[in-house]
C-alpha cells in the first residue's frame, strides 16, 4: 500500500492528535512491517510536528523498527529464566532453521530474528513474540514448526492456536483472586460511601502502592483530589516490564473488570473524567478482551456519563499500547510516552498527583493496586488492613517463575516467609532468589526466613528460583545486559555507566577479568547509585551488589589474575600489522617471552 | 643556626614521566608552572623523563603518562612504569580516552597503511616500512587504563598549568588528588 495513503488514514483514525503519536506508529507499522522514513516525514507533515520529534520517538521504542524487517518479525524473550529453559538454543535453531542470523532480517525479507526484554510469560517459558503476539512454551518441536509456517508465508491467523494461548497460570488463590466479583458491585458500595467517605475507607485499609514503591494510595488519591485543575486523570500503570514479571498479565486476562473498577473508584475519590490504561506492548494478546470489557460496563452504566446514575460521576477509560521500553513502567516516563513522546523520566517534583498527564492532577496506579480497590469496597477497610502485616496490608501477587515445580501466579499475605513461598512451588535445591525483578534483590540461602513485605523484602512482584544449577555470576550478567539495553539513555551517568558495567561483566565472563575490575565494578556501581536521573540507573548495580556479597566466589573463580589483565588478546591486536608488513621478529610480538619462559 | 639542606626535610617523590601516543602537548603544559617548578623540585626529583633523558624507569613513587597506547613499543614503556610507579596518573584526554589518535579506530589498520605508502603521492610504491627497528602498530588506540591498572586520571587537553600544579600539590601533600570545577570545566 502507498505510504503516504497509509500515514493519511492511521493519522485521521487517530483524530490528527499528536499526543497519539505513539498509537500511530505502532498503528503503522502494524500495515507496513516497518517505519520507512518516507512514513516519518508524512506523520510529521499530518500532524504538523517537527520530523526530528517523530523520528526520535520511532528510534525509543524496541518494538518500533526503524530499518527494514522480515514480513514475519520473530523476537525471543531473553529473560534469565527464558534462558534456564534453553531458549538460547531454540534461537539458534530457528535462525538455522530460515537461513538467517539473530539480529539480522533475511535476504528475502520475509524473517527478521532478534530478542527482547522478558515478555512477562516466566511460567509458561520459553517464549518469543511474532509480529507483537506472544507465543509460550516453546520447545524443538514448535520451533521446527514455526520454521515451516514461516517458510510457506502461512498468515498468523492461521497458525495453530494452541501457539498464542497463554494460560492463566494461577496458583494460589487469596480473597483478590479467590472471591467471585459482579461488575458495578464495589462501586456502589463506595458511592454509598461518598467521595469523602470513600477515600477515609481506603486510608483505613492502609493499602500501598503495588508497583514496587509503596506509597500510601489513599494519600496519592487524596493529593490529586486536592490538587487545583478541573481534568483530572487516572492511570493504570499496566506497564509490567521488571523480568519476571507476570501477575499483571493475570489480573488484565482474568480480572479485569475489577481493575477498570478499581480505576473508576480511584476517578470516584479524586473527580477524574479521564482514565488511560498503559497497557505493555507485550501484553497486547489482551488487548481486544479488554476493550470488549470496557464496551460491555459502558453498556451497563459502570463507564461514560453518570455513572450508576450518579449525577456528575463522569468518567471512561482509554487502552493505550506502550511498544517495548522498560524505562516507561516509571510513572513520568509512563506519563511521557502517554502524550505521544520518548519515554524519558521526568525531575520529580513536581509530581503527576499536581503536573501529571499534559500538566493535569494524574493518579498513576500499578493494576494489583486498583484491583485491590475493590476488594476494599466491599469488605471494608478495616477488613483489608486484617490481612498482611501492619505496615504491609492485605495480600501480594507473586509472579513465581524459575527452577520450581509449580511455576505461576499465588496470592500470599504480606508477610509470607521466602521459605514458605519456595516450599508451596516445589523449590528444591534452591541456590538464590531473586525477588522484585532485576531492579530488585538477590536472597541467599541463609535469607529464605526473611518476609515478602515493604518493611523488610519489598516486591514489585517478580520471584525467580533459581537452583543449585545455576551460577549466579550469570544471573547477575543478565540483569546488568538487560539494564544496558533499557537505559533511555538521557543520563549520562546511566547511558554510560550501565554499559561500563556490562563491559566489566563481559570481561569477567571471557575469563580475562582481573581482580582489579572487581574494584572497578564497585566504583561504577557507586557512580550509578548516586548520579543517575531516575531510578533504573540508580538500581542497575543492586544485583552486582547482591552477587559480589552474597556469591563472591562465583564471580572470584572467573578471575584470571589478581592484577589487571587487558580485556583483549595484545598479541593478536598486533597480527593486522603483522600481515602487512610480513614481520615475524620477537619484536612484531607481544607476551610471547613470558609464556616461552 | 639551625641545620638544613635535604637531608633534614621529608625524602623527595621520585616522579617519572613519559609521552606515549601523545604530542607532547600535556608535559609542554606541565612546563607552563613556571616557576613553582622550583619549590616543585625542593620536593620531587625526576627519574626517566623528557628532562633528564633518562632511558629506562627505575623504583618511582609518581608516574605520569601522556598519550594512549598505539603501538607495541608503547605496551613496553607503559608496563614498565606500572612496574616501577607506585601511583599511575593518566595525564590527557588521549591516555584517558585514546584521543585524537584513536581516531583511526574505526578505520581498517591495513586501509590506513595502505593510504599512506601504498596511494599517497609521492610516497607511493615504497612499501609498507616493516624495519625491526620501528615499533609494530596496534590494530586499534587504547587507552593506558585499558592495558594496565591506572590510579589517578588527570583531564583536559592539555590539562593546565594550574591543574598540573593543584594535582602534585595534593599528591605531595598526601592528600586524594581533587579538581576543583574550574580546573576540569574546558567550554
Amino acid at each position: 500500500m502507498d505510504v503516504e495513503a497509509s500515514v493519511r488514514e492511521v493519522v485521521g483514525r487517530q483524530g490528527r492528535d499528536a499526543t497519539r503519536l505513539l498509537q500511530i506508529l505502532i498503528a503503522l507499522q502494524d500495515r507496513l512491517d516497518w517505519l520507512p522514513p518516507a512514513a516519518i516525514t508524512a506523520v510529521a507533515a499530518e500532524l504538523g510536528l517537527p520530523r526530528a520529534r517523530v523520528e526520535g520517538v520511532a528510534g525509543f521504542y524496541s518494538l518500533l523498527h526503524g530499518t527494514p524487517a522480515g514480513r514475519y518479525r520473530i523476537r525471543f524473550s531473553d529473560n534469565i529464566t527464558d534462558r534456564m529453559q534453553g531458549s538460547e538454543a531454540l534461537r539458534k535453531r530457528l535462525c538455522h532453521l530460515l537461513w538467517t542470523e539473530c539480529g539480522k532480517t533475511s535476504e528475502d525479507g520475509l524473517v527478521s530474528i532478534g530478542t527482547t526484554s522478558c515478555t512477562g510469560m516466566g511460567d509458561q517459558g520459553p517464549a518469543l513474540l511474532v509480529n507483537g503476539r506472544a507465543v509460550t512454551r516453546l520447545d524443538a518441536a514448535r520451533i521446527e514448526r514455526i520454521a515451516e509456517l514461516v517458510r510457506g508465508g502461512v498468515p498468523l491467523d492461521d497458525w495453530p492456536a494452541e501457539f498464542f494461548r497463554v494460560e492463566e497460570g494461577i496458583r494460589r488463590r487469596g480473597p483478590l483472586l479467590g472471591t467471585p466479583f459482579e461488575p458495578g458491585s464495589a462501586l456502589r458500595a463506595a458511592i454509598a460511601r461518598g467521595r469523602t467517605g470513600w477515600g477515609e475507607e481506603m486510608a483505613r485499609s492502609g493499602l500501598r502502592g503495588r508497583g514496587g514503591a509503596g506509597f500510601a494510595t489513599a494519600t496519592k488519591w487524596q493529593a490529586c483530589r486536592d490538587a487545583p485543575g478541573a481534568d483530572k486523570v487516572v492511570v493504570c500503570n499496566a506497564d509490567e516490564g521488571e523480568p519476571g514479571t507476570f501477575k499483571d498479565r493475570v489480573l488484565l486476562a482474568h480480572e479485569a473488570e475489577r481493575v477498570f473498577e478499581g480505576m473508576t473508584l480511584a476517578a470516584w475519590a479524586t473527580g477524574a473524567r479521564t482514565g488511560f490504561v498503559y497497557l505493555r506492548g507485550e501484553y497486547r494478546f489482551v488487548l481486544d478482551a479488554l476493550q470488549a470489557v470496557l464496551a460491555r460496563r459502558r453498556a451497563v452504566g459502570l463507564l461514560g456519563m453518570g455513572i450508576l446514575g450518579e449525577a456528575g460521576f463522569d468518567f471512561d477509560i482509554e487502552i493505550h499500547l506502550g511498544a517495548g521500553a522498560y524505562v516507561c513502567g516509571e510513572e513520568t516516563a509512563l506519563l511521557e510516552s502517554l502524550e505521544g513522546r520518548r519515554g524519558t523520566p521526568r525531575i520529580r517534583p513536581p509530581f503527576p498527583v499536581t503536573h501529571g498527564y499534559l500538566g493535569r492532577p494524574t493518579v498513576v496506579n500499578n493494576v494489583e493496586t486498583l484491583a485491590l480497590a475493590t476488594w476494599i469496597a466491599l469488605e471494608g477497610g478495616a477488613a483489608f488492613a486484617a490481612t498482611g502485616t501492619p505496615r504491609s496490608t492485605g495480600t501480594k501477587l507473586l509472579s513465581v517463575s524459575g527452577d520450581c515445580a509449580r511455576p505461576g501466579v499465588y496470592e500470599f499475605p504480606f508477610g509470607v516467609t521466602v521459605a514458605e513461598v519456595l516450599e508451596e512451588c516445589g523449590a528444591l535445591d534452591t541456590l538464590a532468589v531473586q525477588v522484585g525483578g532485576a531492579s530488585g534483590v538477590t536472597l541467599a540461602g541463609h535469607e529464605f526466613g526473611r518476609r515478602i513485605a515493604f518493611e523488610d523484602v519489598p516486591s514489585a512482584g517478580a520471584f525467580m528460583v533459581f537452583d543449585g544449577r545455576r551460577d549466579p555470576f550469570e544471573i547477575a550478567h543478565a540483569f546488568v545486559e538487560f539494564f544496558a539495553h533499557e537505559s533511555c539513555g538521557f543520563c549520562t551517568p546511566c547511558r554510560i555507566g550501565t554499559t561500563l558495567l556490562k563491559n566489566d561483566l563481559d570481561k569477567l565472563a571471557r575469563g580475562v577479568g582481573g581482580k582489579v575490575d572487581l574494584a572497578n565494578i564497585e566504583w561504577i556501581n557507586r557512580l550509578l547509585r548516586n548520579a543517575s536521573h531516575c531510578g533504573l540507573g540508580s538500581s542497575a548495580p543492586n544485583p552486582v551488589e547482591d552477587g559480589l556479597a552474597k556469591f563472591r566466589p562465583a564471580w572470584e573463580r572467573r578471575l584470571r589474575s589478581l592484577e589487571f589483565e587487558p580485556a583483549f588478546d595484545l598479541d593478536a591486536a598486533l597480527g593486522p600489522a603483522r600481515r602487512m608488513t610480513g614481520r615475524s621478529d620477537p619484536g612484531a610480538h607481544l607476551d610471547r617471552e613470558e609464556s616461552s619462559q | 643556626m639551625s641545620t638544613s639542606g635535604s637531608s633534614a626535610g621529608p625524602r623527595k617523590l621520585r616522579v617519572a614521566t613519559t609521552s606515549l601516543a601523545g604530542c607532547f602537548g600535556c608535559h609542554m603544559s606541565f612546563l607552563d608552572i613556571d616557576e613553582y617548578l622550583f619549590d616543585l623540585l625542593d620536593r620531587i626529583e625526576f627519574d626517566r623523563s623528557p628532562l633528564t633523558d633518562l632511558k629506562h624507569c627505575g623504583p618511582c613513587d609518581v608516574g605520569l603518562i601522556e598519550g594512549g597506547v598505539c603501538n607495541a613499543e608503547n605496551v613496553h614503556v607503559l608496563r614498565e612504569f606500572r612496574k616501577n610507579c607506585k601511583t599511575l596518573v593518566a595525564v590527557g584526554a588521549c591516555a584517558i580516552n585514546g584521543g585524537l589518535p584513536a581516531q583511526r579506530n574505526h578505520l581498517e589498520l591495513g586501509a590506513c597503511l595502505q593510504e599512506v605508502y601504498a596511494f599517497r603521492d609521492g610516497l607511493s610504491g615504497s612499501g609498507i616500512p616493516n624495519d625491526p627497528e620501528l615499533p609494530l602498530l596496534i590494530d586499534q588506540v587504547h587507552p593506558i587504563h585499558e592495558i594496565v591498572r591506572v590510579d589517578y586520571f588527570l583531564p583536559g587537553c592539555p590539562p593546565s598549568g594550574a591543574a598540573f600544579r593543584a594535582f602534585l600539590t595534593d599528591l605531595i601533600a598526601g592528600r586524594t588528588p581533587r579538581l576543583d570545577y574550574p580546573a576540569i570545566r574546558y567550554d
